[in-house]
């Protein structure tokens, strides 16, 4: 292993391919800048995640750049342009490239994880984590009737999953049954994630949330709406048959004054079924499973 | 000792084999109502494929040997490839590489003639957002199908025709170490695929590749293929692995040090080894749910005490070595093709051999990113994160080789060489995308979206595809002892390279902008994108018809044989006489030189032959 040198016959190659990464890079770096990345800002996960999202592109753009150069910058300038076929010159590699490449993309990797994990940890994501099987958060309770708590406190949701549609159970409202999700902008929520037959995902896309639904389990995933605003939700698993068309985009974040309304009117109407649904429990088990039925 | 003169009598071939195998099935379906459960036929259905698949195997021969030494009768002699060399060998049980190679390469391109079928039914549907073309009950089974007959394909693709044609000839060996055990690993592919085809006639099964209980236990008897089909293809990858660890370790020609192997064969090596690991613990889970379906266990059932999450490690501990198992090949072939026509030795062929095993060792640690979403503790998920990103250090050392290799080369420009620098672009967009998919927040928005499928299209179909195609045209003049046409042959580079940028590049946007995997209905917004990327997608399937065409007409058309050595390489494969001599070598070769010292002054050719004729030197 000698000391770092470059080699006269290296250097109009290098010098030039050095100046065109460093502009086709800048050029790519502004283009990507200017894209507004999904799933946008409705809430502050899904805006830590377009911005994740965005370093993660800018980041991969110079590496991009590079290796592409690189691969037609072989394919033009180290073109054999004689008839007769010549043996290249006999290069078996080079150590402090070799190191510097490894060490670069080291670098470049533990940064990215270092990003992610900090991301993982910081105050808004660190609870958008499932707890399998967890119970219920403390203010959560299953007697609560119509005990709302104040603006701010967090919201427990529950969100059941079956073939082939989500149902939803408010359990700081004595677990009033919905078919669609309304959420208060700027509170809170503590979605709890389960599901009655088989395996589904809740993935409500403009929410920036994605949680399985386990039968048995109680996945649970937290968002912080932040804009009002109509979502999607959708299943992102693959669950039989009618798996496409388990989305509807009936969803709403909406103020928190149109949520008690809303949720008033709720309870009213759940009032006449409530008796014959099971009462709210952080996971329902599942009845036994009919096979190839 | 005393021989016995008696012998079986019966005619061994596949036709035997499927004369045999039908009643087989019909007497363990009635075997499995017997004693299985009344309210369904799985019991049935199972035993059924497994005593089909056993009869076949005998009918084709492969009950012989141990049956004739079990009771001491004339050992039938197929084990000299010298006496056995019609056109009919390749229609027989034959044990030797080249015929299980060539027997391999057509059963695999058969199969990926259906699985491309089945993409352009999917797309075919996709044309509309309403499911008005293909319906929920026919586009489910349609997905699984393509998506586990892709994996039986990918799985063998390269192993299969291009590892055992060419591992033995590449280390100077006369065979494989098993030979039985080869012809097994692909005796065994032919049932495995129509047995997995016959799911159509249960109606299909509704669960992807991934299978994951509930659901798969929730599904009509068409679950059943699924898992005898992969059960069988696990005994391919274990047989194969086995097989190939032992002919690389144990069947090297002398000289043949470690430091002198095609890289190639490192790529084997390590692939053989993630094969021989993972792939029982597929075998196990697949028990466990043949189990679950049949004996009314519940490994993966809640509601009886079990766990899906069981299944879903054990699936992706499998799974996820499995995609290294496509890749660590096609890494191979790339760097074993691009010295030979860059005309520069691999420039850091240690180094890529570290990467190599980088990359096997890596894949061990790294199946949780599969279940980020899936409601996991939360504290593994750092660690999951961290090693899907390191993998990206030794996927990075193979660039570097291969770029390395290519700086200040005199690169010939021809067709396998198209496709190596092809694959090359296509891996680095797989790549790239891998660790937006390994990030746990980014991962929360695409996790079964669009995008990781077009990521995993662009590491197989781009990677691992892309690499089929520079070996088929850079071996088959060995295997076939036919040029493939390079006119056609860059046709077919730009049609398949553009097409399937075309084809798969939108995709990352399609599933960006909220299309889920695996759904026949999906947003009328995205119904442009979609359209495009149909339309690419019948035009990738034509650069396929195109190499197809160019195949079949260079095979059975063109009538002037291939030189021996039409690339000029140094490496020991291309040094023996097209076509192949039935042993090999004509006597063990001895390796005195590297397989890439080109312009090494005073370099020695590879290996002293013997004096064999028909050797055209290469440096």
């Amino acid at each position: 292993m000698g000391a770092f040198r470059i080699e006269e016959a290296d250097r109009p190659h290098m010098l030039r391919l050095l100046i065109i990464w460093v502009i086709l890079s800048f050029v790519g770096i502004v283009a990507v800048l200017q894209i507004n990345y999904p799933p946008y800002d409705q809430t502050i996960q899904g805006q830590d995640q377009a911005s994740t999202l965005k370093l993660l592109t800018v980041l991969a753009t110079p590496v991009f750049v590079g290796v592409v150069m690189m691969i037609l910058y072989s394919a033009v300038y180290f073109r054999r342009t004689t008839a007769e076929l010549v043996d290249g010159p006999p290069m078996l590699g080079n150590t402090p490239v070799q190191i510097a490449w490894v060490a670069i993309s080291a670098i470049l990797v533990l940064f990215l994880a270092v990003v992610g994990i900090a991301t993982l940890s910081s105050e808004n994501v660190a609870q958008a984590v499932g707890h399998p099987g967890r119970a219920i958060g403390q203010s959560g309770g299953q007697t609560g009737s119509g005990t709302a708590g104040g603006s701010g406190a967090e919201l427990h949701i529950q969100v059941i999953a079956q073939q082939w549609y989500f149902t939803y159970r408010y359990a700081d409202y004595g677990g009033v049954e919905t078919t669609h999700l309304n959420l208060p902008v700027d509170r809170p929520v503590e979605l709890h994630v389960t599901s009655l037959d088989i395996i589904h995902s809740f993935w409500a896309y403009q929410l920036g949330v994605k949680a399985d639904a386990n039968p048995g389990v109680d996945n649970i995933f937290h968002v912080t709406p932040q804009k009002t605003g109509g979502f999607q939700v959708r299943c992102a698993e693959l669950c039989g048959l009618w798996h496409g068309h388990m989305a509807d985009s009936s969803g709403q974040v909406v103020s928190q004054s149109d949520f008690d309304t809303w949720i008033a009117q709720q309870q009213t109407d759940f009032e006449t079924i409530a008796k014959a649904v099971p009462s709210y429990a952080p996971y329902y088990f599942p009845l036994p499973l009919t096979k190839g039925s | 000792m005393v021989v016995s003169e008696r012998r079986l009598s019966i005619p061994n071939n596949p036709i035997t084999g499927i004369v045999l195998a039908i009643p087989a099935y019909f007497f363990g379906v009635w075997l499995g109502t017997l004693f299985g459960n009344t309210d369904d036929q799985n019991t049935g259905v199972i035993l059924g494929y497994l005593f089909a698949t056993v009869a076949f195997l005998a009918g084709v021969g492969f009950l012989n040997y141990p049956l004739e030494r079990l009771f001491g009768w004339r050992v039938t002699p197929i084990t000299d490839p010298a006496e056995n060399r019609g056109i009919g060998r390749y229609f027989r049980l034959s044990l030797d590489h080249k015929v299980i190679g060539l027997q391999y390469l057509v059963t695999i391109l058969l199969m990926l003639l259906l699985g491309g079928i089945g993409a352009m039914l999917i797309r075919t549907s996709l044309l509309v957002p309403d499911a008005s073309i293909t319906p929920p009950g026919n586009y489910i089974p349609l997905i699984g199908l393509h998506s586990v007959m892709m994996i039986f394909i990918t799985s063998a693709v390269i192993v299969g025709p291009f590892g055992n044609y060419l591992v033995p000839l590449m280390i100077g060996a006369r065979r494989m170490a098993f030979p039985r055990l080869e012809a097994l690993s692909f005796w065994v592919v032919p049932p495995a695929a129509v047995i997995l085809a016959a799911a159509t006639f249960w109606g299909g099964f509704p669960t992807g590749w991934t299978g994951y209980p509930p659901l798969s236990e929730q599904a009509l008897q068409g679950m059943d293929s699924y898992i005898v089909g992969f059960a069988l293809i696990a005994v391919a990858l274990v047989t194969s692995a086995v097989n190939m660890l032992a002919t690389i370790i144990g069947l090297r020609a002398p000289g043949m040090t470690w430091t002198r192997l095609p890289i190639f064969v490192w790529g084997i090596f390590t692939t053989s080894i993630l094969g021989l690991l993972a792939a029982p613990v597929l075998a196990a889970a697949l028990i466990m749910l043949a189990m679950d379906r049949s004996l009314n266990t519940s490994f993966f059932l809640a509601s009886n005490g079990g766990s899906n999450y069981l299944w879903e490690n054990l699936f992706w501990f499998f799974g996820h070595p499995e995609v290294y198992i496509f890749i660590l090949p096609a890494f191979g072939i790339i760097m074993e093709i691009v010295p030979h026509f860059a005309r520069k030795p691999l420039w850091g062929y240690r180094t890529g051999v570290v990467g190599l095993f980088g990359v096997a060792l890596l894949s061990w640690f790294v199946w949780q990113h599969h279940l980020f979403v899936s409601g996991i503790a939360p504290v593994l998920r750092p660690f999951y994160m961290l090693s899907t990103e390191l993998i990206s250090i030794p996927t990075g050392i193979i660039f570097l080789v291969t770029l390395g290799t290519l700086w200040r080369a005199r690169v010939w420009f021809t067709v396998p060489m198209l496709f190596c620098l092809g694959f090359l672009f296509n891996f680095l967009i797989g790549g790239i995308s891998g660790v937006y998919l390994s990030d746990v927040p980014t991962d929360v928005t695409l996790h079964g979206s669009y995008f990781s499928m077009a990521h995993f299209h662009y590491t197989i179909m781009g990677g691992e595809i892309f690499a089929l195609m520079a070996a088929a045209y850079y071996w088959l003049p060995k295997m076939t002892g036919k040029m493939l046409s390079p006119t056609i042959g860059r046709v077919h580079f730009w049609t398949m390279f553009i097409a399937f940028n075309s084809t798969f590049f939108p995709l990352f946007i399609v599933g960006l902008l909220n299309m889920p995997r695996r759904v026949s209905s999906y947003d009328p917004a995205l119904v442009g994108l979609n359209r495009w990327v149909t339309v690419s997608a019948y035009v990738l399937f034509g650069s396929m018809v195109l190499f197809a065409g160019n195949l079949i007409y260079s095979w059975f058309f063109v009538s002037r044989p291939a030189l021996a050595n039409p690339w000029h390489a140094r490496s020991l494969e291309w040094q023996v006489p097209t076509p192949v001599p039935a042993r090999n070598f004509e006597r063990v070769p001895v390796i005195v030189a590297g397989p890439y010292d080109y312009g090494i002054p005073n370099s020695r050719p590879v290996a002293d032959l013997g004096g064999m004729v028909g050797v055209t030197g290469g440096g």
